[in-house]
């Protein structure tokens, strides 16, 4: 009945945006600058979440990512001098290893394209977005339960290591 | 032409919101509409604070613009247009320049979600309360941006307290939205009155919230008892800290750090952060609303309900309206008889007018039924607003210390054992539906 929103157009804008945020990411050399790119490209990807039919990524992606992790990334970046930074010259030549990667997952990224027509399921999956948190949360306590509670164990492990590296005293 | 005309009135008919209903003009009615409404609010809100504010400490608040200085947040408005925009000359330019609008896109774009009625929303959706948590949260990086780009100590220092403060009562704020959600899955009305309506699968949409608490007959605050009243009171603690208000209002705390994080913004782009904190407020206000205050739905609708209540509740909106136009005549009359006054006269009697005139229609029947709904969501959130300026009035402001062990020492603790309790609190009632039939 509705023209659907998910058009090739936002699909482009979107994917530019990500693009571009990743360039900016590794260009810049100020590194507020490189986090709000990161922020960009992250929004930019929550928007693809969505396209996909997928609100339940898109939300928690917002949360997580651009309102938690990065808040946290600007809160130790204010902390470093900028000025200082931005003259130091980057020690670590390695571009020759990142040209090698990244010809790698492009090499991997084109099979996939031109050779893995049988690697997906033929058809179109039917978009389920009124219930996708519900089908998530049966998902995630149902068939995964025993993944999804040594994955939230090992993040109590991790929380708790913090804590006893960070304070020697409590 | 008359396809047009097809299009918008097809949308009359069905029982969705715009955005549900995938109809482009209502949508673009709706958001001018929620943005036009949103503004006028946040005019008022800067008056309603001065004033009340003001007779909390026994003064008068602004009187010489327009009658009672109803005229002032638009002179105020007027001066920060025409002030002088200044960039520090240290400042990174481009952040300076874009942290502002972080903060206003962030504070506006959740209103797309808030349900001011069954269809009076711009859209609905399945993950609505993560939608506005998430945005909302968002509005933390355009004050740490904004507090870095100064250059400037009192914003820098600011900042960090901001999103320190603004990360850690997330965590408290997400408990108590949580323990409300799960709320939304279970049956019946909780520990006493009739657990007739049917469980549901539990759902994140705002309007599913509110016609949750339809179905089971009861608000989420009066849930499990005292269960949704302490999860309640977690968010109404936690709202205000993420609002960055007194008496969290370490971020801007006056006394110490000038301004906080706006100190080196000046003329519109402050007025833009200062239009972000109110529409804010709003958005965490209705957020409390629609969770646990019954969103839309009339008050008392087990004790009072009927036909007759129904009339009753239904003349409310009109009623209001009418009492403030009584208001303004009341002031009218009282007014110094004196030829300088009659302009003030004149124009308070006019806006006592329209005010009348809005309280008249709405007591055409088909208006009051079709808009009631918008009426009872804005004054519990108005109810909201006024609870912020009394605190302002009447707390003093917290040490950053203190701050934090209210944020992970007691109200983390507490929104974990509730969210517990209400889990166990729900699988007592299913168990007990199950035996039951």
């Amino acid at each position: 009945m509705n023209p659907p929103v998910a058009t090739a157009f936002f699909f482009y804008f979107l994917s530019a945006t990500v693009i571009i945020g990743g360039v900016l990411v590794i260009t810049r050399k100020n590194t507020v600058h490189s986090a709000m790119a990161l922020i960009t490209a992250l929004l930019a990807q929550s928007g693809l979440y969505l396209m996909l039919y997928a609100p339940f990524v898109a939300g928690v992606q917002i949360i997580l990512y651009a309102g938690g992790i990065m808040v946290l990334f600007l809160f130790v970046i204010m902390l470093i001098s900028i000025e200082r930074t931005m003259k130091e010259r980057q020690f670590n030549k390695q571009w020759l290893v990142g040209i090698a990667a990244a010809a790698a997952l492009g090499a991997l990224f084109i099979a996939v394209y031109t050779k893995g027509r049988n690697l997906f399921p033929n058809g179109r999956l039917q978009p389920t977005e009124t219930q996708n948190t519900q089908a998530i949360g049966s998902l995630l306590y149902g068939q995964y339960m025993f993944a999804f509670e040594i994955a939230s164990l090992l993040l109590l492990v991790a929380i708790i290591g913090a804590v006893v590296m960070a304070k020697k005293r409590i | 032409m008359h396809q047009v005309v097809e299009y918008i009135q097809s949308y009359l008919s069905s029982n969705l919101t715009p955005g549900g209903a995938g109809n482009w003009f209502w949508a673009t009615v709706y958001v001018l509409a929620v943005f036009v409404g949103l503004s006028i609010a946040v005019i008022a809100m800067n008056w309603l604070e001065r004033k009340i504010l003001a007779h909390m400490q026994v003064r008068l608040g602004p009187m010489r613009v327009g009658p009672h200085g109803l005229l002032q947040p638009i002179a105020d408005a007027l001066k920060l247009l025409l002030k002088e925009d200044i960039i520090p000359d240290g400042a990174d330019k481009v952040v300076f320049w874009v942290a502002p609008f972080i903060v206003v896109l962030a504070a506006f774009t959740v209103f797309v979600v808030v349900p001011f009625g069954p269809t009076h929303a711009i859209t609905d959706m399945n993950i609505g309360i993560l939608f506005m948590l998430g945005v909302s949260s968002l509005s933390v990086l355009g004050i740490v941006t904004a507090g870095w780009a100064s250059n400037s100590h009192y914003p820098l220092i600011g900042a960090l307290r901001s999103s320190a403060q603004m990360v850690s009562y997330e965590v408290a704020m997400g408990l108590a939205v949580v323990s409300a959600i799960l709320m939304t899955s279970l049956h019946g009305a909780g520990l006493y009155g009739a657990g007739a309506a049917g469980a549901g699968d539990g759902t994140l949409s705002m309007i599913g919230i509110v016609q949750a608490q339809l179905e089971q007959g009861v608000w989420f605050i009066f849930k499990f008892f005292p269960l949704g009243l302490v999860a309640f009171f977690i968010f109404a603690v936690a709202m205000v800290a993420e609002t960055n208000r007194a008496p969290f209002d370490l971020p801007e705390a006056e006394s110490e750090l000038t301004a906080g994080f706006h100190t080196e913004y000046s003329g519109f782009r402050w007025s833009l952060f200062f239009l972000a904190e109110y529409s804010a407020m709003i958005a965490v206000s209705s957020i409390a609303v629609t969770l646990w205050l019954g969103g839309w739905l009339r008050p008392f609708p087990n004790a009072l309900q009927g036909s007759t209540w129904d009339f009753v509740f239904s003349l409310f909106p009109g009623a209001t309206f009418l009492f403030l136009a009584g208001m303004c005549f009341y002031n009218v009359a009282r007014m110094p008889k004196h030829p300088l006054f009659k302009i003030q006269m004149m124009g308070l009697a006019a806006f006592g007018a329209l005010l009348g005139l809005i309280g008249l229609v709405l007591f055409i029947p088909q208006v009051s039924a079709r808009v009631g709904d918008i009426f009872w969501f804005s004054a519990k959130v108005a109810g909201f607003m006024y609870l912020y300026i009394w605190y302002r009035g009447t707390f003093p402001r917290y040490r950053f210390d203190q701050l934090m062990k209210v944020g992970w020492k007691v109200l983390l603790p507490v929104g974990l054992a509730l969210l517990i309790l209400t889990a166990v609190m729900g699988m007592r009632t299913e168990i007990w539906e199950a035996v039951r039939r």
